[in-house]
């Protein structure tokens, strides 16, 4: 126990200022949102309004409206605030030069981090909701963002043509189904209408194995915005049985550091009761247990 | 016969993650300015402009030459816009030569520019499009599986991603416009995490906001400068992404691409009579799949002129001085920087980063599914 004794103790009055001609002005304005500065007798712009320059002349009464926005000229950030201070989040203070004024403001600088402030930093001014006349008015300012969200949205009816509907509709019934060219003989899957090398239709349409080999894939570890599917995850182009394009999908059911190039993989499809015209019936390839293809045997899909 | 073309102006902007401090607008026309006072010249001089940007929705802007014609001083005259994917900066160049060298105009800007920081190109390139699942995650997923190939397929030694990474990043320091500067070590690249398997967060390029811009003009106009680089040959070249026996990790149009422009520049053997280039490397590892691809090494044998330093600064065949594409990456410009970084040697221009006595550069740029190439040869010889 402490030798000297102590005790809580208050002091607490609510005194009545006078404002006078030049401040009680300007606080007023406050209340209807409206930012006045004065003009010295030299002609300068004071805001906040002062009823005596710092040379000891009386200052015009002459009032000009302001912008309410301005330039952090110094500050200082609160990581904890206080009782009575604008806010129970951290803060800075700050010197803010209201723009065309010659002097400075000190209010509270509403930026949420310190590493959003500098000097320097353009800031606006942010109404309180309740006004009373009183510097309160100004709840604080806040950092202006050279920039502002710009949204696009478009809407699209997806036609996915007559060859790749061909396609979806073979899902529809758990197939897979690629387009032959006649005279060249390479099967696409899907089917693209044309053979890119050869320009001949590839409107015979055949069915595929849902048995292949994973030619070369990728494990995707990064996540982004619009993403389906939570990473990681494996996806690889897999050449099917019987075509001669890749389709891409995901590899699962075996841990990552076990898929190989080469590997022999097998559609895993999901109920039938779940099919519709869409890849994502097979909710992924898993391996099939065979001896992996020769790398002489895919090469030329790489 | 073609009117001869030269490169007199260059100029880019200090690329950054994020230029908040400009608009797009003003963004184009810092480039442009730099380049019309690198070159003697006034928005007056110009008869028309060449832009290039990447695909829409990597802005949200569409048509954006039509927008940024006043920021160009384009009022009354011609521009155009060429599109042609990540390769669209080189492709705009070539379009841009190939005015001058056809007589249609004796002075022409061109230029490219990206602002990533406005969007999110991983979104742009990844859409849930209906009727198939969304597999592919951003430029990394798709190029993942073609890097994996390539390793099989040259048996290649396996730090030779990360090797790239680090020589790349260490020109960029020498580089004060570049976006990255970072001074890392090979076993700082070695530990940085695999975002899209077998590629490593440190070996993929960064997002950046920039612009670049180049006046090219007719011969009677190049000695406005003592050092114009002249166009000493030019291609386009362009394959489908999907058709049964791609080679898409050497593919048939970049390797049409290296031979054409190589033809017209009268090389006939690249690692002897080229000095440097500048190739559009987004993924560390295309450092050595392109030096097969354009004729530097024999197929298989790429890494190894990696391996060996012989691409570094001070080696055989310096790639990449300027930092590339793996320390500064606005995608539409990317190329035209590789473009006007190869004609900075060439002028000698190229400050720290100078190649010493470069003659002859080579210029690179590709995009899409490793489906679209375009290239130039510069040199300081007319």
């Amino acid at each position: 126990m402490s030798e000297i004794l102590s005790a809580p103790y208050v002091l607490e009055y609510t005194y009545t200022r006078s404002t006078g001609p030049v401040v009680g002005r300007f606080l007023e304005s406050l209340r209807y949102e409206v930012l006045e500065g004065v003009k010295t007798a030299d002609g300068r712009v004071l805001c906040p309004p002062l009823e005596y320059d710092e040379e000891g002349e009386p200052t015009t009464d002459e009032f000009v409206p302001m912008r309410p926005s301005g330039t952090v000229k110094s500050w200082s950030w609160v990581p904890e605030p206080r009782r009575g201070h604008p806010f129970e989040r951290p803060f800075a203070w700050a010197l803010v030069q209201i723009d065309g004024a010659d002097n400075a403001m000190v209010h509270a600088v509403d930026a949420g981090e310190a590493k959003r402030m500098h000097t320097g930093m353009r800031v606006r001014l942010r109404w309180a909701d309740e006004k009373h006349g009183t510097i309160r008015d100004i709840a604080c300012f806040e950092p202006i963002a050279p920039y502002l969200p710009s949204p696009v949205h478009l809407e699209y009816d997806v036609n996915p043509g007559k060859h790749y509907s061909a396609y979806l509709r073979g899902l529809q019934e758990g197939k897979l189904i690629g387009g032959r060219d006649p005279e060249a003989g390479k099967v696409y899957v899907p089917p693209r209408g044309a053979d890119p090398m050869t320009g001949n239709p590839t409107n015979e349409y055949v069915e595929v194995a849902d048995v292949g080999v994973l030619t070369t894939f990728a494990i995707i570890r990064i996540p982004f915005e619009g993403q389906k599917l939570k990473p990681p995850y494996c996806f690889g182009a897999i050449v099917l049985d019987g075509a001669d394009s890749p389709i891409y999908h995901l590899v699962s059911g075996v841990p990552y550091d076990e898929i190989r190039m080469g590997m022999r993989v097998k559609a895993k499809w999901k109920p039938k009761e779940q099919w519709d015209t869409s890849l994502e019936n097979i909710l992924y390839f898993e391996p099939t247990g065979e001896p992996d293809a020769p790398f002489d045997s895919y090469k030329e899909h790489l | 016969m073609a009117e001869p073309c030269a490169v007199i102006g260059i100029g880019q902007t200090k690329h950054r993650e994020s230029r908040r401090d400009l608009s797009i607008p003003g963004l184009v026309r810092d480039a442009a300015i730099r380049a019309l006072q690198d070159a003697d010249m006034t928005w007056k001089d110009i008869d028309s402009i060449v832009i290039g940007t990447a695909p829409d929705m990597f802005e949200g802007v569409m048509m954006p030459e039509l927008w940024l014609s006043d920021a160009l001083g384009a009022a009354g005259k011609p521009i155009l816009r060429v599109h042609t994917a990540g390769s669209v900066g080189g492709s705009t160049a070539v379009v841009a030569a190939h005015l001058v060298q056809g007589g249609v105009h004796e002075k022409v800007l061109t230029l490219a520019f990206e602002k990533q920081s406005e969007s999110n190109a991983m979104w742009a390139l990844s859409p849930a499009i209906p009727f198939q699942p969304q597999l592919v995650a951003g430029a990394g997923g798709y190029f993942a599986p073609l890097i994996r190939s390539y390793i099989r397929r040259a048996d290649a030694h396996p730090d030779t991603g990360c090797v790239v990474a680090v020589k790349d990043r260490q020109h960029g320091l020498l580089n004060p416009n570049a976006h990255l500067h970072l001074d890392q070590t090979l076993e700082q690249v070695k530990a940085s995490p695999m975002l899209w398997d077998p590629i490593r967060y440190s070996e993929t390029c960064p997002s950046s906001d920039g612009a670049v811009a180049m006046v090219l003009v007719s011969a009677k106009h190049a000695g406005r400068v003592s050092n114009p680089a002249w166009v000493k040959g030019t291609s386009v070249r362009t394959e489908r992404t999907f058709f049964a026996g791609r080679d898409q990790v050497n593919p048939a149009a970049g390797k049409l691409c290296a031979k054409d422009v190589y033809d017209e520049a009268g090389i006939s053997n690249p690692l002897q009579e080229i000095d440097c280039a500048e190739v559009y490397v987004p993924f560390s590892w295309f450092e050595p799949m392109w030096l097969e691809n354009l004729g530097f090494a024999e197929e298989g044998e790429g890494w190894k002129m990696t391996m060996e330093g012989k691409t570094k600064l001070g080696g055989e065949m310096p790639w990449n001085m300027s930092g590339g594409v793996m320390c500064t990456n606005p995608i539409g410009a990317s190329g035209m920087l590789r473009f006007a970084e190869a004609a900075r040697q060439v002028r000698g221009t190229a400050e720290r980063h100078q190649v010493d006595g470069a003659k002859v550069a080579v210029g690179h740029a590709y995009g899409g599914g490793s489906q679209f190439f375009a290239m130039w040869v510069v040199g300081s010889e007319r």
